[in-house]
């Protein structure tokens, strides 16, 4: 009982803390808008992971606090808000349907710095950032047309946003790289992360014969179906490797860690401007997960692949490319324009299915 | 060879299904409505999952994920049978209730790979071509559940106490002028009600995928509802429901792998429209769907003293 | 061995309707309090963060009107289904099918503006409920099937085709191949009450309003009285002349009318587009917020007011004491647990009944 009247005292000592904001003066608040619980494994975990990584580095110089599961639409804006008001000056909005709220919330608060993930609006005090997934799955498009039998990997999509065509158009260009008569089948979930209907999608594409499977939904379900049916899979978001130990070829790992510490340290000491960037392997925002599961050959030959588009020799999408219906995209020796890969909304040659108009 | 499959994908998508609806069939059999189903099958997930993976024995945590769902469907019981509220909103809150515990309960298994039960294998048996690995090389969750339709058909139609629930069912008020425990039969219908949902979670977790995260039954529990209105009460319905709502969905996932380009949205809803118009065919019928239902179904019982 | 029996009151008890309330916030805070020390949090603070924090700040309240108002809108609705036995679940979908219905305007013909573009939206809105809520209404009384199912599917199938609209036709093709429309342009903005202080919009408004007139039909007026009397009793209800089928039809109508006005303000109002979702679940939440209201437009008010200020003060709680959402979750369906409990009070005396007590004034 005495622990609680002791409790009483101290929150409302803490209410009224909370109103003059005294004890805010010396830490960075950091804040985080989570559009799934941290305990999916893969889109949310990562970010939690990023803001981990954040506090471990930086220590007693900044303290976080995130709020998860935020709907898209009428509630992130009170929930930016909400994190604005209690002090919070650097506030990461990690889902691409945050991008209206984030601007309209930035425009009450000047003196807080916003960055989202994802989306392309930037203003005076929002920046906007975003990863070349994309060239990750290139380095698997390469792997799994070497390692394929059949020739036609089954490839599990969540939605047909660009960032998702993106990823099995640069596939389909690493495998036609090694194999020009590569396949891809093409599953819509209509999900982001439900494990049943994932499993479902991918014994369906075990079934009709495909041997390699690469996901871009969040849940591990996929690479336990892969494991056991006893074909090989590639992970996302989160090295899986566990849930594939005999399975997994490798995993596109989304790395926020180093941007979020570099952001935050940038505000610490004042340097903070609004950017939008796009970053990939080079930054270490793209981690591939071991190579597993492969002869070492062709384990070399994801390496160099990958050390290529590192360096920058190597990008995805240079032509000669021809788009799904036979036109030109690429000419030979092109590259595409970060405009056109963020809103892709086209299949390459070889992509065997039809994306809404 | 693609054929049965095919049939193994759709079975392992109508299990879940089937187990939860029976469980409800025989709630709703007794007159109540509990709209828990959700929240009591993803206890089941989250228990029958850590049960397992704390002992390594699948089986044990399927006996967990019973006793957990029963346990759950104890808390819907208290509340809308002692206490006569309202069972439409009880059940919600259940659900509500069930996805938030889950959540916690579960926090530290998510990333895990589980355990997974086992298919049986008898030699000579299961290398039969196209039924062979269908009838004899399933996990025991699927056996199960054929056997509990089996039992729940038996129980409602062929035995005393059957009769006596689905009287109940039909008009507690009289059911009670004969001296019928209304309660006790309602309580037990509840439990098994419970037990059922938490093995239907248990073959999730188990079975299906078997790993924890949050929300896994992503609305299973919602289906399993749908189908026991669809399958007007009666078992052997159900599990023909769950298998059609099974192979549809599982149908529109080859249908697009085959690259047929209509838009995947409509393909998603197919098992949904499917649902209805077998539905409205089925019940066009207005004397025997209302042979069927249970006509003092989500109405409370007070035994007038 | 003890029993709990509960006994009918001869009439229900004015002095607990007017405690319940009380009884059942008491029993929230301590049952909150213990689960919030089990955690380890300060239980004080995290009842304060819950219940009084959100209500600190007039921005915050403005938040509070801007999430019961789809909450209020579509239980009142849902209400009178519920009173005429019309069990519609999927109030849902015919949010959605509001906020497509009356996004028709906005997005197809963004060029028409004036003054006359909202009243068309809000009316397309509730025209769209409507349509989408007659359907179960018409398969229940034309093929008798059961409208529990019918409407719970078709709120998926509202989902996706919303899905794919925003994907598909009525994608922004100014917005980089997102899955959004263009944003409404400023006469299809519903606009704030009192902008100086927050975005509260003007569809709290019609929210009270729709109660207000819900209220006044169900009490004042001869269908009101119809769909008592045949939501009692069917057989009652046909002896007097009433047609159940009409009456069906009447309370989907109206219930979808006003879940499609709801669907319509919140896109308009708190979010300018449509997007792949436009509800975090209102419509399952407002089925909740029905029974809360002890289905009376009136008090769903006070429901819609209470259930969007435990979403509010779960998020103040994440912030100030990093209680995680889920807490939110539990603490959620415990308020629920404890006010339905707290109702049984009003219509029935609960007795402990210990058995061997029992046992022995039978035999005697």
């Amino acid at each position: 009982m005495k622990k609680y009247i002791l409790g009483l005292a101290a929150g409302l000592g803490l209410a009224s803390l909370a109103v003059t904001g005294a004890f805010a003066a010396d830490k960075l608040k950091v804040g985080f808008i989570y559009i799934g619980p941290p305990g999916d494994f893969g889109w949310t975990y990562q970010h939690d992971q990023g803001r981990k990584e954040m506090e471990k580095a930086l220590g007693d110089q900044v303290e976080t606090t995130f709020l998860e599961s935020v709907p898209e639409g009428a509630d992130a804006e009170r929930s930016i808000e909400r994190l604005a008001r209690a002090g919070h000056k650097l506030i990461f909005t990690t889902s691409f349907g945050y991008m209206d709220p984030t601007v309209k919330v930035a425009q009450k608060f000047p003196d807080v710095k916003f960055e989202h993930a994802t989306g392309y609006k930037t203003a005076e005090n929002v920046s906007v950032y975003n990863s070349r997934f994309y060239e990750g799955r290139y380095v698997q498009g390469v792997i799994a047309a070497k390692m394929s039998k059949v020739g036609v990997a089954g490839y599990i999509g969540s939605f047909p946003i660009p960032e998702v065509v993106q990823g099995i158009n640069a596939f389909m260009l690493g495998a036609q790289s090694v194999n020009p008569d590569f396949k891809v089948k093409v599953i819509w979930a209509n999900s982001w992360f439900d494990p049943g209907k994932e499993a479902d999608a991918a014994k369906a594409l075990v079934d009709q014969g495909v041997d390699i499977i690469t996901q871009h939904t969040d849940s591990t379900a996929p690479m336990q179906v892969a494991a056991e049916r006893k074909i090989k899979a590639f992970g996302q978001a989160s090295d899986m490797i566990k849930f594939g130990p005999e399975t997994q070829l490798t995993s596109i790992v989304d790395n926020w860690g180093p941007y979020y510490i570099e952001r935050a340290k940038a505000v610490i000491d004042g340097s903070w401007k609004s950017h939008n960037v796009f970053e990939g392997m080079k930054e270490g925002l793209v981690v591939m997960a071991p190579y597993t599961n492969m002869p070492d050959d062709v384990k070399k030959l994801a390496e160099e692949t990958q050390a290529k588009i590192a360096s920058g020799e190597l990008k995805p999408f240079t032509g000669p490319v021809k788009k799904q219906d036979g036109s030109d995209w690429l000419k030979a020796g092109e590259t595409a324009d970060d405009k056109t890969i963020l809103s892709m909304n086209f299949y390459v040659a070889g992509v065997d299915d039809k994306l809404p108009q | 060879m693609m054929f049965e499959a095919i049939l193994l994908t759709v079975a392992t998508a109508a299990t879940p299904l089937l187990i939860a609806a029976l469980g409800e069939l025989v709630v709703e059999r007794s007159g109540v409505l509990n709209l828990g189903v959700e929240g009591m099958m993803i206890m089941g997930a989250v228990c029958g999952f850590a049960a397992a993976q704390m002992t390594g024995s699948a089986w044990i945590g399927l006996i967990a994920a019973i006793c957990a769902g029963a346990a759950f469907s104890l808390l819907f019981g208290f509340l809308s049978l002692t206490l006569a509220t309202n069972q439409y909103a009880t059940g919600l809150a259940l659900t509500l209730l069930g996805l938030g515990a889950s959540a916690m309960i579960g926090e530290s298994f998510v990333g895990m790979p589980g355990v997974r039960m086992q298919s049986i294998s008898i030699p000579g048996l299961t290398e039969i071509p196209f039924i062979g690995k269908f009838l004899f090389g399933q996990d025991p969750i699927f056996y199960i559940s054929i056997a509990l339709t089996a039992a729940v058909a038996w129980f409602l139609f062929r035995t005393k106490a059957g009769l006596t629930l689905r009287a109940i069912g039909d008009n507690h008020t009289s059911a009670h002028a004969l001296g019928v425990p209304v309660l006790r039969y309602r309580y037990l219908a509840v439990l098994f009600g419970g037990a059922c949902a938490g093995l239907a979670g248990a073959q999730l977790s188990l079975v299906y995928v078997p790993q924890w995260v949050e929300n896994m039954t992503s609305g299973r529990g919602w289906i399993a509802l749908a189908l026991v209105v669809f399958a007007s009460w009666r078992p052997w319905r159900v599990l023909a429901g769950a298998y059609l709502f099974g192979a549809v969905t599982i149908g529109q996932l080859h249908a697009q792998a085959l690259g047929i380009g209509i838009p995947s949205q409509f393909m998603s809803s197919l098992p949904y429209l499917a649902t209805i118009i077998v539905l409205v065919l089925i019940s066009r019928n207005k004397r025997l769907t209302l042979m069927n239902t249970p006509a003092s179904l989500g109405k409370a019982f007070v035994p007038d003293r | 061995m003890m029993r709990i029996e509960i006994i009918r009151r001869p009439q229900h008890s004015a002095l607990f309707s007017a405690l319940s309330p009380f009884i059942a916030l008491l029993l929230t805070l301590l049952a909150g309090a213990v689960l919030f020390a089990i955690l380890g949090k300060n239980p004080v603070a995290a009842l304060y963060s819950y219940f009084v924090e959100p209500l600190t700040e007039i921005w915050s309240i403005h938040e509070l009107l801007i999430k019961a108002a789809p909450l209020i809108l579509i239980a009142v609705g849902l209400s009178v289904c519920f009173l005429s036995n019309n069990w519609n679940i999927g109030a849902e979908g015919q949010f959605i099918a509001g906020g497509v219905a009356g996004s028709i305007l906005p997005v197809v013909f963004p060029d028409f503006q004036g003054w006359y573009v909202l009243p068309v939206m809000l009316v397309l809105g509730m025209a769209g409920g409507m349509a989408y809520a007659a359907i179960p209404a018409l398969l229940k009384t034309r093929f008798n099937t059961n409208e529990i199912l019918t409407s719970l599917m078709l709120v998926y199938v509202a989902q996706l085709f919303l899905d794919w609209l925003v994907r598909g036709p009525w994608r922004n093709p100014q917005g980089y191949n997102f899955p959004e429309t263009i944003q409404f342009n400023s006469s299809a903005i519903l606009p704030e009450i009192w902008t100086a202080s927050g975005r509260a919009h003007w569809g709290f408004v019609l929210a009270l309003l729709a109660a207000l007139l819900v209220w006044f039909m169900l009490s004042r007026m001869l269908s009101g009285y119809e769909i008592k009397v045949l939501g009692r009793s069917a057989r009652a209800g046909r002896f007097a002349g009433f047609s159940a089928g009409r009456l069906t039809f009447f309370a989907f109508l109206i219930s979808g009318a006003l879940a499609g006005l709801a669907g319509i303000s919140e896109v308009s109002g708190a979010v300018g587009q449509l997007r792949p979702s436009i509800s975090p679940g209102y419509g399952f939440t407002a089925i909740i917020v029905a029974f809360l209201g002890r289905l009376n437009p009136l008090g769903i008010i006070a429901a819609g007011l209470v259930l969007a200020l435990t979403y509010l003060g779960g998020e103040a709680a994440q912030i100030s004491l990093g209680i995680s959402e889920k807490s939110a979750r539990i603490f959620q369906g415990m308020v629920l647990f404890f006010i339905l409990a707290s109702d049984t009070l009003i219509y029935y005396r609960i007795r402990i009944v210990s058995r061997s007590v029992e046992t022995a004034a039978k035999g005697a």
